[in-house]
């Protein structure tokens, strides 16, 4: 739950950070075999780093999402509709683990495979504009992330330290910005296992027929 | 002067020719013949050889004024055979950088984006699909590549399977270097193993030494279209290499020299690689080495790779 409360101070202090002037000093003397195996290459000076960072920028929801529904409009698109729309005129059914259920009119193609849970394990039944944590905390939907490290530590773990997941932007945050992807860019929510890939591209070079003579 | 004389001095082959001498003539005419034809493959590979080129001088030995010289020379060269407009730039090493990469085997599902990542930001040649990546599918069980399949199409994931892309690994101590008869491939300040592409032979003793296949031979000129060629060039990487030559990763050295991420990475859409300084303790690259389960390919061989594969 403080995770993402972290994450995104982390961003901002970073620079701070640097401008009071943390110090590193270069691990590897003595340590486990991989240190010393890496010792080989490097220094052991100690390096100030006073150069301002970048910040991280993490794709985030900005609110709720648009739900689909079986109507199209005169263009042909579908119409979507906010979830408060319908949920304020209803009791959560607090139950309900799967959108397959009728009505089927709203959650158009909504695929759910997420362990046991139900809806309301992560939306917020007082309040379908937000989510809510276990114990029952509201959580907006940019803070969607922290809703997943409940159960996913480890993935959150290795997220805070830049070992999971996706990201473009620049490697060195001194000389530019970074931007990463969130849980729920890779991984649908309702059914978070990462999808079956079709390669779409292949080198030629182990297996083509010459094309002309010379090749 | 006498008259035989004169007949000695005005003919003096026919006059004393013996069957030595013709057949060393006749040899050398022959001779002459088949060496014509023998290199005459190589007035079309380079028949556009400018005196310039000829002439030009290693890379280490290339003053600044050289350097902008060449570089005119080459982004004229792009315009005149691809009809595109390039910009090939010389970024430096940046001190108290060694980069590393670590590639999550856990998470990797061999897609291949990172492949194609390659192919389009290194101008390579359209036709062959050419890449310095090569994603194997591999059997659980085993780091041999004999056991891998590069050619694969089916949907992944595959039961049983894993998936081991391999690029050059960048070794702190490159056999491949070593073999080099003439130094057109060296290993920079920050780890990466550079080519020459105007000095290299294509002698291909480098792609025999490297354990890892990780080298590649033009076989002949790149073909890309105007619109596909990335005008975003380094005379070390991946500005459009001539035939004939070897060329091979470079940890897209012309991005990350300027701080930005490489190509293949940007591209991976499992966020199965990691990049960064091995000199910076903080890194992520320094955080998977401290904290995950890490190994690289044949290390017995002493090569010391700095391109790791981990698992979660």
């Amino acid at each position: 739950m403080m995770r993402g409360r972290v994450l995104i101070p982390i961003v901002v202090l970073a620079a701070l950070l640097m401008s009071i002037g943390l110090v590193r000093i270069m691990a590897g003397a003595g340590a486990s075999p991989r240190s010393e195996f890496l010792a080989a290459t490097m220094s052991t000076e100690t390096v100030p780093d006073e150069t301002p960072r970048w910040l991280v920028e993490i794709s985030l929801p900005d609110g709720p999402p648009r739900v689909v529904t079986d109507r199209v409009d005169s263009m042909g698109r579908a119409v979507t509709v906010s979830c408060a729309s319908c949920h304020s005129n209803f009791d959560a059914n607090t139950s309900r683990r799967s959108a397959d259920e009728p009505p089927m009119a709203f959650h158009q193609g909504l695929t759910f495979q997420h362990g046991n849970l139900s809806c309301v394990t992560c939306h917020n039944p007082d309040d379908y504009n937000a989510l809510r944590l276990a114990d029952g905390t509201r959580i907006e939907y940019r803070q969607v992330m922290e809703s997943c490290a409940q159960c996913h530590a480890p993935q959150a773990r290795d997220y805070e330290r830049g070992l999971h997941g996706g990201m473009t932007g620049f490697w060195d945050r001194t000389k530019g910005p970074q931007k990463r992807k969130s849980c729920i860019d890779c991984h649908d929510p309702h059914a978070p296992k990462f999808p079956s890939m079709t390669p779409t591209f292949k080198p030629l070079d182990r297996f083509l027929e010459p094309t002309r003579p010379g090749d | 002067m006498s008259d035989s004389d004169k007949r000695t001095i005005s003919l003096p082959v026919l006059g004393e020719v013996s069957r030595r001498t013709a057949l060393k003539a006749g040899g050398a005419t022959l001779g002459l013949a088949a060496f014509a034809a023998a290199v005459s493959p190589l007035a079309g590979l380079r028949g556009r050889l400018s005196a310039q080129e000829l002439m030009q001088r290693h890379y280490k030995e290339l003053s600044a004024d050289d350097k902008a010289k060449i570089f005119e020379r080459l982004e004229n060269e792009a315009k005149e055979r691809y009809g595109a407009d390039v910009k090939i730039k010389d970024p430096k090493a940046i001190p108290g950088v060694r980069y590393g990469y670590a590639i999550n085997l856990s998470v990797c599902n061999g897609n291949g984006a990172c492949m194609e990542a390659c192919h389009r930001e290194n101008n390579h040649d359209r036709s062959t699909n050419q890449s310095y990546i090569r994603v194997f599918e591999m059997p659980i069980g085993t780091t041999d590549f004999k056991h891998g399949d590069s050619t694969y199409t089916h949907d992944v994931p595959r039961e049983g399977k894993y998936y081991l892309p391999v690029q050059c690994f960048q070794c702190e101590n490159p056999p491949c270097v070593d073999v080099c008869p003439v130094e057109a491939t060296w290993q920079e300040e920050d780890g990466i193993v550079v080519v020459d592409y105007n000095w290299c032979i294509g002698c291909r003793y480098c792609q025999a030494a490297c354990p890892y296949h990780a080298r590649r031979f033009n076989w002949k000129e790149p073909q890309i279209p105007a619109e596909e060629v990335n005008p975003d060039q380094g005379y070390l990487s991946n500005r459009i290499r001539p035939a004939g030559v070897v060329e091979k990763c470079h940890f897209c050295l012309h991005r990350t020299r300027e701080g930005r991420q490489p190509a293949c990475l940007e591209a991976c859409p499992t966020g199965a690689r990691i990049f960064g300084n091995l000199l910076d303790p903080e890194s992520e690259i320094r955080t998977v080495l401290r904290t995950k389960r890490v190994f690289v390919l044949k290390e017995e061989l002493g090569a010391r790779p700095t391109l790791f594969y981990f698992f979660d």
